[in-house]
């Protein structure tokens, strides 16, 4: 993959990332659909009483149906059903009638040889989920079914390949999952991660799962192709696995994405195919080739019934939904009166800061200014349990001019850890509004201090102007003790300025 | 014999159920399996386009339980069962690249 080095990208338009070949001038754009599977924050497995818990000694949490024993019956969980149906109306899906399939297969991670799941007929269909820069990715479907024990490769080299054998631990299997398959709507590395970070999200809102990428309970397979820039038919596509973090999302996306415009353009064919990520060397490597369908020989679970919740009970998931993330950054974008793409809004509504600001906004609060705050002063412990109407009283002592923004970054740190309203602490803190003949003495006596820098700066070149400037402001800041606000400062100079010229 | 099904379309099907059969029982099967078939063919040769697909034998649907914990079986118990243990698994043979 030597050419790989040949190709430039550069992102178009904002949300589409893109590859131009230099040897043929053509460019390429990524097109991307994850797969997640997520672990259900139930107190049972799938279809035992199981516990479905993370970290227990191996092999403590199996009975007879998640060992597969002969003669055991799998019992539907009624709370699967709950959180599969909040995460899938969540998610916009429709629930639908659905039936449980075996998918077949011989791997000592399943003792039944063959996993419990949904095929062709899924509880949650057609769905979508929007990203916080606005983008629609569809959902195609999310499904009920169950997990797979966890294989332990020893001796040899400790990888799969040269492994002189394996352990297995069966707690897992059987522990509930919703695969949530997206619709193939991704055409930028970031946008994928942006995916991940939103279905969490909303994971954690609805309670559906703790989607932990580190403990693995959030899984992530990318399914990845290139086309021509144009093109309207979606290329041959590589699914990815082993994405172990949103970091490795991104890059393997990019390296996979620049490796098949290098086969393309020699050229060659991109063969389907499972290809696994190593992080360690920057690359994807071939897996198993991806079995054809039919191989698993999906039929339906002869021991368990169709599965169809009733109109009532997804009316009454849908009566317990919370108010989703994108509904947040509606929210809150419009009571600021800002876009809900800017950051400070995503930023808010991440951090759980958002009733803090609209709060704020509602108590008078200027919704720039206490955006700005949430953005970047209030990563703080305790800044959810700030008073929204000394919050706002905050703001608008700084709108007024009664304190400069630095002060108020300090006021509001106080506010947080002593709870007290912002003009006793401006008090304490010696922080007074400085009026404009206090502040044009100052600025006088430092003018007649240094002539020689004062004619430069009036009679200079911008570069040189620019410079004296961050001198002048700089000796009034030191003057004040930081307290001048910067641009009554700036403001100043300019009226003095015009005045000798 | 059965056109629908060939001799190596058994073979494979046997393979992925991890099942030896000998020449004689792949020829036993394919004329067996071909005869199941031509059943399911005659069913699909009739006009069924207003009978909704059967899921299940029973007439039921929403068979749950609660999400309640129950006992688990004893770890000494279930790995006695097994044919090589180690370090409270159950040890298997290498596995070359044939995961799902």
């Amino acid at each position: 993959m030597t050419a790989v080095g040949n190709l430039t990208h550069e992102p178009v338009e904002g949300d589409r990332f893109t590859i131009t070949s230099e040897g043929t001038g053509d460019t390429w754009e990524i097109v991307v659909g994850l797969e997640v599977h997520c672990e259900l924050a139930t107190a049972t497995k799938l279809f035992c009483g199981c516990p479905n818990h993370f970290g227990a000694e191996p092999n403590t949490n199996v009975c007879p149906v998640c060992l597969g024993l002969p003669g055991s019956l799998p019992v539907l969980n009624q709370n699967v059903v709950e959180l599969a149906m909040r995460l899938g109306r969540a998610l916009h899906c429709t629930v639908e009638p659905s039936v449980f399939a075996r998918k077949n297969y011989f791997y000592p991670d399943m003792p039944k040889d063959y996993q419990v799941s949904q095929y062709d007929q899924p509880i949650n269909v057609d769905g979508w989920l929007d990203l916080p820069d606005g983008t629609r990715v569809g959902i195609e479907r999310a499904h009920i079914e169950e997990d797979t024990g966890k294989n332990t490769h020893a001796g040899g080299s400790g990888r799969i390949h040269g492994a002189d054998y394996s352990l297995v631990d069966y707690n897992r299997a059987g522990v509930p999952l919703v695969e949530i398959v997206g619709r193939p709507h991704i055409r930028h590395p970031e946008q994928a991660k942006a995916y991940i970070d939103e279905l969490r999200a909303i994971l954690l809102a609805t309670g559906a799962s703790d989607a932990k990428m580190e403990e693995g309970s959030l899984r992530v397979d990318a399914n990845v192709s290139v086309r021509r820039v144009g093109d309207a038919t979606l290329g041959t596509r590589c699914e990815i696995k082993n994405l172990n973090s949103l970091r490795s999302l991104g890059r393997a996306i990019e390296y996979e994405a620049r490796r098949q415009v290098d086969l393309l353009e020699s050229g060659e064919r991109v063969h389907q195919e499972t290809r696994h990520w190593d992080e360690a060397a920057g690359r994807t490597r071939p897996g198993r080739s991806k079995e054809e369908a039919e191989d698993y020989r999906y039929f339906q679970e002869p021991d368990l019934v169709p599965l169809e919740p009733s109109a009532e009970w997804v009316a009454a998931v849908d009566a317990a939904l919370p108010v989703l993330p994108a509904e947040r950054r509606a929210r809150l974008a419009e009571a600021a009166g800002v876009d809900p793409t800017e950051t400070a809004v995503v930023v808010a509504v991440q951090r759980d800061l958002d009733s803090l600001a609209l709060a704020a906004i509602g108590a008078g609060g200027d919704g720039r200014r206490v955006l700005t705050h949430v953005e970047h002063n209030l990563a703080v412990e305790g800044a959810e349990s700030l008073d929204p109407a000394h919050f706002a009283q905050l703001v608008t002592m700084e709108v007024a001019g009664q304190l400069t923004a630095t002060q108020a970054k300090a006021v509001l740190t106080d506010m947080v850890a002593t709870g007290k309203a912002p003009d006793a602490i401006a008090a304490e803190r010696g922080f007074e509004a400085m009026d404009t003949s206090q502040l044009e003495g100052i600025i006088d006596g430092i003018i007649a201090e240094s002539p020689q820098e004062w004619a430069e700066f009036c009679g200079g070149d911008d570069k040189r102007r620019g410079k004296l400037q961050g001198f002048f402001v700089g000796k009034v800041m030191k003057a004040t003790k930081g307290q001048a606000d910067g641009k009554a400062v700036n403001a100043v100079l300019e009226a003095r300025r015009a005045a000798a010229g | 014999m059965s056109d629908r099904l060939t001799r190596d379309d058994v073979a494979k099907v046997a393979h992925l159920a991890r099942l030896e059969l000998t020449d004689a029982e792949l020829d036993t099967y394919t004329e067996q399996l071909g005869a199941v078939l031509d059943h399911a063919a005659d069913v699909a040769a009739l006009d069924l386009a207003d009978v909704p697909p059967t899921a299940h034998p029973l007439p039921l649907v929403n068979v749950l339980r609660d999400d309640v914990v129950a006992a688990c079986l004893d770890r000494e118990e279930v790995l006695a069962q097994a044919p090589a243990v180690e370090d409270g698994r159950f040890r298997v043979p290498a596995i070359l690249g044939e995961e799902p």
